[in-house]
């Protein structure tokens, strides 16, 4: 089981820390050539989303991701990652990578006083932390789009077949229910 | 409740890394920056360069220039206040800046202390020259650290000499016995938790950026292989030839700070630097403010 991870900006290294605890490998993708090596799994993480889609295009990776997603490929992306995913971002007039049926609203909460911890339900999954930092939320989902996480009536969290996306930030806490749910879908692919 | 924030403020750091956040002047600016990839943008009246020209005291920028760079990004918007004001901390506060650098930059309001930045729910960036200030700025409150560096110069000397120097005193604390860390807490001026923490980590609890004097793809690529997180530019782009393209290329160069293909490709054609100051012709030593 071998994890590439999106390292053009942002949190990433997190990530790596995270799958290194569930003793699965990672590398980083900075490059075109890195999307070469064999993977089961991709995360996008977090950081700043127009960065992320700016190096995306400029390093010529844009098209070679998309493409990996829409053939079925495991994807998991956190904040800046689910805006990337996100057919719509509602505030914002990028269009990203577009391959998940929902509508997202970046900066939902406001400004970093308006980021925040909390205890959430994961897939049915009592007590996991969830935190958000200047984070966004799903405002609509569309047909086979499951619905992972409610956080006072925003959803926070969503599933579309092979892809994956949280508003918040599981790789920022020690808890390892979400990356555990991701291994597991990489699994089953 | 607040030591909770800090973690977030620090967690907001966190999200920066592997970015380059560049000092703006005006909405347009800051369109063209995040257009180009920064992951923040410094919201200012005057760009280092051209405070050193102009001379005289220099503070906050005006309350509505900020709103106006926060209303035409999107990524977040950080904004100086002077060494120890922290009243102009209160009003950024109120604006809900992103992050308050509080900065050598400006004219100091306090020659001895820092603003206590406990007090407050935004988080500060602060500069930096050696482990002490950086601990002793984290100790105040700091969710963020980047060099000093001499901002406004074009001149890299000096952040390449404060990132080595941290880096050194990093490497040294790892390495020294459990039992001289209590001397080492009185030496650097800081608690002794702090000391403790580098001891065992082998690295700051917070963010650490290179800031002050990058002015190339290739200064900040040699800032990133000298252990910076990420990179402030200030003067570097606005006071180059071709700011959108010198802008995107310094993001380029700091995702693939490592591959020198990719940096000799950003490099190519990026029109005029910034003319820049030596480290000799300079008047003004911004970095001996606030220790």
């Amino acid at each position: 089981m071998k994890i590439g991870i999106l390292a053009l900006q942002g949190a990433f290294i997190e990530h790596a820390n995270m799958l290194q605890a569930l003793n699965v490998d990672s590398f980083e993708i900075r490059q075109k050539k890195d999307l070469n090596q064999p993977m089961d799994g991709m995360i996008l993480p977090g950081g700043e989303s127009t960065t992320m889609y700016k190096l995306l295009v400029d390093l010529d990776l844009f098209d070679s991701v998309k493409e990996k997603i829409q053939q079925g490929l495991p994807v998991f992306g956190t904040c800046a990652g689910l805006l990337l995913l996100a057919k719509t971002v509602h505030n914002h007039s990028n269009p990203y990578i577009q391959t998940m049926d929902i509508i997202a609203r970046k900066n939902a909460y406001g400004r970093q006083l308006g980021s925040f911890r909390t205890i959430g339900t994961f897939a049915g999954i009592e007590n996991v932390p969830f935190v958000f930092i200047r984070a966004p939320y799903i405002e609509q989902v569309g047909d086979g789009v499951e619905v992972l996480a409610i956080i006072d009536d925003k959803i926070v969290a969503a599933r579309q077949d092979n892809q994956l996306a949280t508003a918040f930030h599981p790789e920022l806490t020690k808890d390892l229910t979400i990356h555990r749910y991701f291994i597991e879908m990489c699994k089953k692919q | 409740m607040k030591n909770e924030r800090y973690e977030l403020n620090k967690e907001l750091a966190q999200m920066l890394k592997g970015g380059v956040i560049m000092d703006v002047t005006n909405a347009e600016q800051a369109k063209i920056a995040e257009k180009a990839g920064a992951c923040a943008v410094m919201a200012l009246e005057r760009i280092p360069a051209d405070i050193r020209a102009a001379g005289g005291v220099s503070r906050m920028s005006d309350p509505r220039l900020i709103k106006e760079i926060q209303s035409a990004v999107t990524i977040p918007v950080m904004a100086k206040v002077r060494i120890g004001h922290f009243a102009e901390a209160q009003i950024l506060e109120a604006l809900e800046i992103d992050y308050i650098d509080e900065s050598e930059v400006l004219s100091p309001a306090d020659d001895i202390y820092h603003i206590n930045k406990h007090d407050f729910q935004v988080p500060f960036v602060c500069g930096a020259k050696n482990l002490g200030e950086a601990l002793r700025r984290i100790d105040e409150g700091a969710s963020m650290i980047r060099t000093k560096g001499e901002p406004g110069t074009g001149d890299v000397i000096q952040a390449v000499k404060h990132m080595r120097l941290i880096q050194s005193e990093i490497r040294n604390l790892v390495a020294t016995r459990e039992d001289e860390l209590f001397n080492k807490a009185k030496e650097l001026q800081v608690s002794y938790d702090l000391v403790k923490y580098v001891h065992e980590n082998g690295k700051l609890p917070v963010v650490n950026f290179a800031a002050g004097g990058v002015a190339t793809p290739a200064d900040a690529a040699l800032m990133m292989q000298l252990g910076a997180e990420g990179v402030f530019v200030g003067s570097g782009i606005f006071k180059s030839g071709d700011p959108a393209k010198r802008a995107a290329a310094i993001v380029k160069a700091v995702t693939n700070f490592k591959d020198p293909l990719v940096l000799a490709e950003v490099s190519e054609n990026l029109g005029e630097a910034m003319v820049g100051i030596n480290e000799e012709e300079i008047e003004l030593l911004m970095r001996e403010r606030g220790e």
